[in-house]
């Protein structure tokens, strides 16, 4: 299984008739992180639950990793973090146990070990023991990461990961995706925040009424116009 | 298998925490049985035929809410999600969640049953084993088709009213079935219950292949 | 085969009508009631046909997401609710005059009255569980588990007290059809009702379909609405 993490042709999803993407093609090579912008109702969560093989696309091509996604979905999976926009976090277990039962799951090696080395990294060694009902939001947020990265994931899916965050929150996130994206895992990273994103981007993307309107380079000018076009559509639409 | 053990052990821990699912089936239970009980209005010597159909229509109505709730459980911060996301085949999953079910059904049963006997003047102890034999039949039959509903209707809209309405006539015959085979039972034994044992015993295999094989259509889009 | 349905429905119906009222014999214990017997146990075949064929479609529709699979078990629920329907109403019609009361709980009349609940739930289910293309997949799920249950269902009612006449296998000392005239018109009747309920079903599919080619045009239109503006 070696090849591009994503290449996505032609996707297309709908629900209940209603087209909501309709022809996306995406290709996210290893290493690189995309920031997918898109104002509300784009199909960022649509696309973001194909990739994470949540979803089934309804129409075209989905390549991950080198393995058409219909074929050995369960050897993907192992392969993939999602964090969606909820945290897929039982409330009345503690982030701890939470960690623990994917651990399982996803038959991480070590648990114990993983489980307090990313408790640690998302700064939570001193609430793993508390209810996950008890986090605030950015303790929550930072849970689900360490959720999606349980299992060192090469592929990381992240869905409006800054919603509901404080200013040091937010700029703390930004710091751990730039570890990251140092580490060399590719991440997609959906957002209507182009602010608080494009830092950590190494490519731009833009998706509109359900296609790829705009996809740069990765060169940093490029990435300027990029931000100026999706300027442009939000202030159409508002 | 593995998986399945995990997703019990997750299920029967969040319950032991929060003890929601027990605390409202067991107090549901023992109101329907008493409800059950008033309503018919028994005489001393008619009361024990009753005890099968009460311990039954008890045991079908609180269960709906029992099973109802250990899918609100996944819905909740969208857990499914991480369910599914994971390397783990939806027939484990199935297999899991009903056997959380089977555990939570056995616990209300050993509340339920002994409250109809005392209420309905039956000796249940001259006759345990064999109603062990039928209660854990039931049990595990409602279970297997409740399990597979209680995540589809987890999913659609009027959820509330859709799990006992596409339920309730599909379990017609484990109804039949078990109140045949408890009644049979508590006269004379198990000799007497092979009719009703034999279509609990069907029920049981028949939904419970059918659930391990379709639950990937009710849980994966 | 769209053609030919309608008018051989219609003869079809009028020979079984002409069987019926003026050439079957007045049956001698129960007399003139018993003639509504020939509509009544056709509409109970056509009933389980229509059953089946909502799990067979179910089946084809889960294996291959075909929409016409899932259009055809719609409709054969439609179809074997409306029959089934028939059926519980031409009962008591009978059971009234020759067994005194309008419903008894007898094996039969119990699995009726069971599979009636069953796929009514299925066109709940369709109706009010929300307008998602999943529904049409819980639905295949539910079709196929209502077929599963009815052998249960079969078994588990003869555990109830009986008194159901069996007519056709004369097991439960039942009369049997011993006129040549009287087998005629039940298997004309029979044969009627199965092309109305094939004729009915055709029309539903179709219509279904129509009804997803307007929303489809009319969600273009939206569309390109969108665009220009």
């Amino acid at each position: 299984m070696i090849g591009p993490p994503i290449r996505a042709e032609r996707l297309a999803r709908g629900f209940g008739g209603v087209r909501v993407l309709t022809g996306v093609d995406l290709t996210v090579a290893a290493g690189e992180v995309v920031v997918l912008l898109g104002p509300n109702g784009a199909g960022k969560t649509t696309l973001l639950r194909i990739l994470a093989l949540l979803l089934a696309p309804t129409g075209g091509r989905l390549v991950l990793f080198g393995t058409d996604a219909t074929r050995a979905p369960a050897a993907l999976r192992r392969r993939i973090g999602y964090a969606g926009h909820e945290i897929s976090c039982y409330p009345d277990l503690s982030g701890a146990e939470n960690l623990a039962f994917y651990a399982q799951l996803f038959g991480v090696a070590e648990p114990a070990a993983r489980i307090a080395r990313l408790l640690a990294w998302a700064g939570l060694d001193g609430a793993g023991r508390r209810p996950v009902r008890t986090y605030s939001r950015g303790m929550s947020q930072r849970l689900a990461l360490a959720r999606a990265l349980l299992h060192e994931p090469d592929l990381l899916l992240l869905d409006e990961p800054f919603s509901g965050l404080d200013p040091d929150a937010v700029e703390r996130l930004q710091q751990q995706l730039l570890e990251l994206r140092a580490a060399g895992h590719s991440i997609v990273l959906a957002t209507h925040d182009v602010d608080r994103a494009a830092p950590v981007a190494s490519r731009i993307a833009i998706l509109h009424r359900g296609r790829i309107a705009w996809a740069g380079d990765g060169r940093a000018d490029d990435a300027a116009v990029i931000v100026a076009a999706y300027r442009t559509i939000v202030a159409e639409r508002a | 298998m593995r998986d399945a053990l995990a997703i019990l052990a997750k299920d029967l821990r969040i319950e032991w925490r929060t003890r929601e699912g027990i605390s409202s089936v067991f107090v549901l239970g023992v109101l329907l049985v008493v409800v059950l009980t008033m309503a018919h209005d028994p005489s001393p010597e008619t009361a024990p035929t009753l005890a099968p159909g009460v311990l039954w229509a008890a045991f079908v109505l609180t269960g709906m809410l029992g099973v109802q709730r250990g899918f609100l459980l996944e819905r909740e911060n969208d857990c499914l999600a991480g369910l599914l996301g994971a390397p783990v085949d939806p027939a484990a999953i199935y297999a899991g969640k009903l056997a959380a079910n089977v555990v939570l059904l056995a616990v209300m049963q050993a509340v339920v049953v002994p409250l109809v006997g005392l209420f309905l003047h039956v000796d249940l102890a001259a006759r345990l084993p064999a109603l062990l034999l039928v209660c854990l039949l039931g049990n595990v039959g409602f279970a297997s088709l409740a399990t597979l509903f209680g995540a589809l209707a987890a999913r659609v809209r009027a959820r509330e009213v859709m799990l006992p309405l596409l339920l309730l006539p599909l379990l017609v015959p484990l109804l039949i079935g078990a109140v045949q085979a408890t009644r049979a039972v508590l006269v004379g034994g198990l000799a007497g219950a092979s009719g009703g044992l034999g279509v609990l015993v069907a029920f049981d295999v028949i939904f419970g292949v059918a659930g391990w094989l379709l639950f990937a259509y009710v849980v994966r889009d | 085969m769209r053609r030919v349905l309608p008018p051989l429905t219609g003869l079809a119906m009028l020979a079984a009508l002409v069987l019926v009222f003026l050439l079957v014999p007045t049956e001698a214990d129960m007399g003139i009631v018993q003639r509504i017997f020939y509509f009544h146990v056709s509409s109970a075949w056509v009933a389980f046909l229509g059953f089946f064929l909502v799990a067979g479609a179910s089946a084809v529709y889960l294996w291959n997401g075909a929409p016409t699979a899932d259009r055809l078990a719609y409709a054969g629920a439609e179809v074997g609710v409306v029959f089934c329907t028939l059926v519980l109403v031409t009962g008591p019609i009978w059971a009234r005059p020759i067994w005194g009361v309008w419903w008894t709980w007898d094996p039969r009349l119990t699995m009726t009255v069971v599979l009636w609940a069953i796929y009514s739930s299925y066109l709940m289910l369709r109706a009010f569980g929300g307008g998602d293309a999943a529904i049409a997949r819980y639905a295949a799920v539910l079709g196929i588990v209502g077929v599963l249950d009815i052998p249960l269902i079969v078994v588990s009612v003869r555990l109830l007290r009986g008194i159901h006449p069996a007519v056709i296998t004369r097991t439960q000392g039942g009369t049997g059809l011993a006129d040549p005239w009287m087998r005629a018109g039940l298997l004309v009747s029979a044969l009627a009702l199965i092309l109305l309920a094939a004729w009915l079903v055709d029309l539903r599919v179709r219509g279904a379909q129509l009804e997803d080619e307007v929303a489809a045009l009319r969600r273009e239109m939206d569309a390109r609405r969108g665009e220009v503006a």
